[in-house]
């Protein structure tokens, strides 16, 4: 049911793409993102789905298994496309009723789709290599100098290590949860749509509810055991650079200037 | 009612690294009436088994018949067999939801397609039969005591009237007055609805106390289908298998072992007192 969801859930093979220091993949990440929206032309893409294959090649995670995952924002997908295909103005190519299909339309909608689904195997290809730990630990290496404008950066990433190791268990104890009102005799599939959100209400209530007691007994529990912020505090497995970070730094770099020289070119 | 597990396998996550095995052939028939104790290790494949049960999993490969019926038939309603198969989760008190206990009891059989009045009329039933008073049904359930919660989350699968009740570890985390309170309820029950039960429990002095029949479980296979006193004759293996033979059983064994003349069958406290006091002739 609910565990069918991949997006973004790590997956644990050794690779040259596991290998490699968070604060890389959070930066190659940016620059990928970045990449995608610098390129307003078809030529520009080529570099960045070479970079995609080569980058998903090495992770060795199934190119299946990051398609399951995109089907949750297929929807999205679909109506980006959809809104873009009918909304821009310009040359009409078809037309019925009060809606009509542009030339520019078909463009946008088309750079839409390529863009927002690269966005997604890319961002997801982060999660999928790194264990959540690694990529909080990588944040707030990453952004430690925004400690200086008085930024809570270990607090934050307190928070987000602390909200990503929540979701398996909340996903589990819906999954729970949903079986426990299934056996008795709960449907949360059939129905209109008013009465589909009812039926979540069995859900929902018991959920919240263990969400607010797991809060509460681990804020007990980190007091318990002296924590009080990241003053002082030191890591087991502190993070550091190797050569192969570095080569995937210069990798990086002149991926992000080929994307920069086709943009000015063409 | 007859329910037949034929061959059943279950296999979680199958095609991805997490896959991982949970049931290897599993052959099993729960009779009409009758008090099952399911037993084994944490993660020996109890809870994935009760699934099947009601159809929340369908098996990887074999059959799971509920009165002659291929529950895994799509044509077959599993949300009748739930009705027909009540199974009560470990700490089903995280499961309560409404704003007072008597409608939370009350979902089950609204679920199941009854009146508003026949469903409150079981629940009144099951609320009496798992001794919560009437002073405490327009109460929020959140404002019960701990062993309070965990008897109206039974009643709400009990007024579902299930011809078997199938509990996962429905003592865990409980004090011993509140364990024995809940399974003598259990029998009391078993006894006046006739249905069946399937208590699921790692403590063999739960199971060995009411059960009619012990099926042990180790790495998602049955290992023994007997009488508890059959059972509990392998102590050795049991304890292989990370499970102890109760308390009396074992030491009977031991008084057995050096040299006095008592019965080793024995399973519950009050059948070893007797066979002690036969031995010294009190």
């Amino acid at each position: 049911m609910l565990r069918d969801i991949t997006l973004g859930q790590y997956y644990p093979v050794d690779s040259a793409i596991h290998r490699l220091d968070p604060r890389v993949k959070l930066f190659g990440t940016m620059v990928f993102l970045v990449s995608l929206f610098i390129t307003d032309n078809f030529i520009g893409y080529i570099p960045a789905i070479a970079f995609l294959i080569t980058v998903i090649s090495l992770s060795k995670v199934p190119f299946k298994y990051m398609v399951k995952g995109m089907r949750a924002i297929l929807f999205l997908l679909l109506f980006s496309v959809i809104c873009n295909l009918f909304m821009a103005r310009g040359d009409v190519i078809f037309s019925f009723w009060k809606l009509s299909i542009t030339k520019q339309g078909i463009k946008t909608a088309g750079f839409m789709a390529i863009r927002l689904s690269f966005l997604v195997i890319g961002s997801s290809i982060m999660t999928l290599t790194t264990t959540p730990n690694h990529l909080t630990d990588g944040l707030e290496k990453g952004l430690s100098f925004l400690k200086i404008f008085k930024v809570p950066v270990h607090d934050i990433a307190m928070m987000m290590s602390i909200a990503l190791r929540f979701i398996p268990i909340l996903v589990e104890e819906t999954d729970k949860i949903m079986k426990a009102q299934m056996a008795r005799g709960a449907d949360f599939e059939s129905g209109n749509l008013i009465k589909k959100v009812k039926s979540l209400i069995p859900l929902l209530v018991p959920l919240f509810v263990s969400a607010f007691r797991r809060a509460n007994d681990l804020a007990m529990a980190m007091e318990a055991r002296g924590y009080r912020g990241g003053d002082g505090r030191t890591k087991m497995k502190p993070l550091k650079y190797h050569a192969n970070d570095a080569v995937a730094y210069l990798v990086l770099f002149v991926y992000l200037g080929a994307i920069i020289a086709i943009r000015v070119i063409f | 009612m007859s329910m037949i597990l034929n061959h059943v396998s279950y296999v979680y996550n199958p095609g991805t690294p997490m896959e991982s095995r949970a049931l290897t052939d599993i052959n099993l028939k729960i009779n009409d009436g009758e008090f099952l104790g399911l037993i084994g290790h944490t993660g020996s494949g109890k809870s994935t088994l009760v699934q099947h049960l009601n159809g929340l999993l369908l098996p990887t490969s074999g059959e799971v018949y509920f009165n002659g019926a291929d529950i895994s038939d799509p044509e077959f309603s599993r949300k009748e067999l739930r009705g027909k198969v009540g199974l009560v989760f470990q700490y089903p008190e995280h499961q309560l939801f409404e704003a007072d206990v008597f409608s939370d009891v009350c979902f089950g059989p609204i679920n199941k397609g009854l009146s508003k009045k026949e469903a409150e009329l079981k629940a009144f039933t099951a609320l009496k039969q798992v001794g919560i008073e009437d002073e405490y049904f327009y109460q929020s359930p959140f404002d019960l005591s701990g062993g309070q919660k965990r008897r109206v989350a039974i009643a709400g699968v009990l007024a579902m009237e299930p011809e078997v009740l199938v509990l996962d570890e429905p003592t865990a985390g409980l004090d011993p007055a509140g364990r024995d309170e809940i399974l003598g309820m259990l029998s009391n029950i078993q006894k006046d609805r006739g249905c069946s039960i399937v208590l699921v429990s790692h403590s063999m002095e739960d199971v060995a106390e009411y059960a009619d029949r012990i099926i042990v479980m180790n790495k998602g296979s049955i290992v023994f289908d007997d009488t508890p006193s059959e059972v509990f004759k392998f102590s050795d293996e049991l304890e292989n298998m990370g499970l102890r033979a109760p308390e009396v059983t074992r030491a009977l064994k031991k008084l057995k072992e050096e040299g006095f003349n008592v019965d080793v069958s024995c399973v519950n406290v009050r059948d070893g007192v007797e066979t002690i006091s036969k031995c010294f002739g009190i």
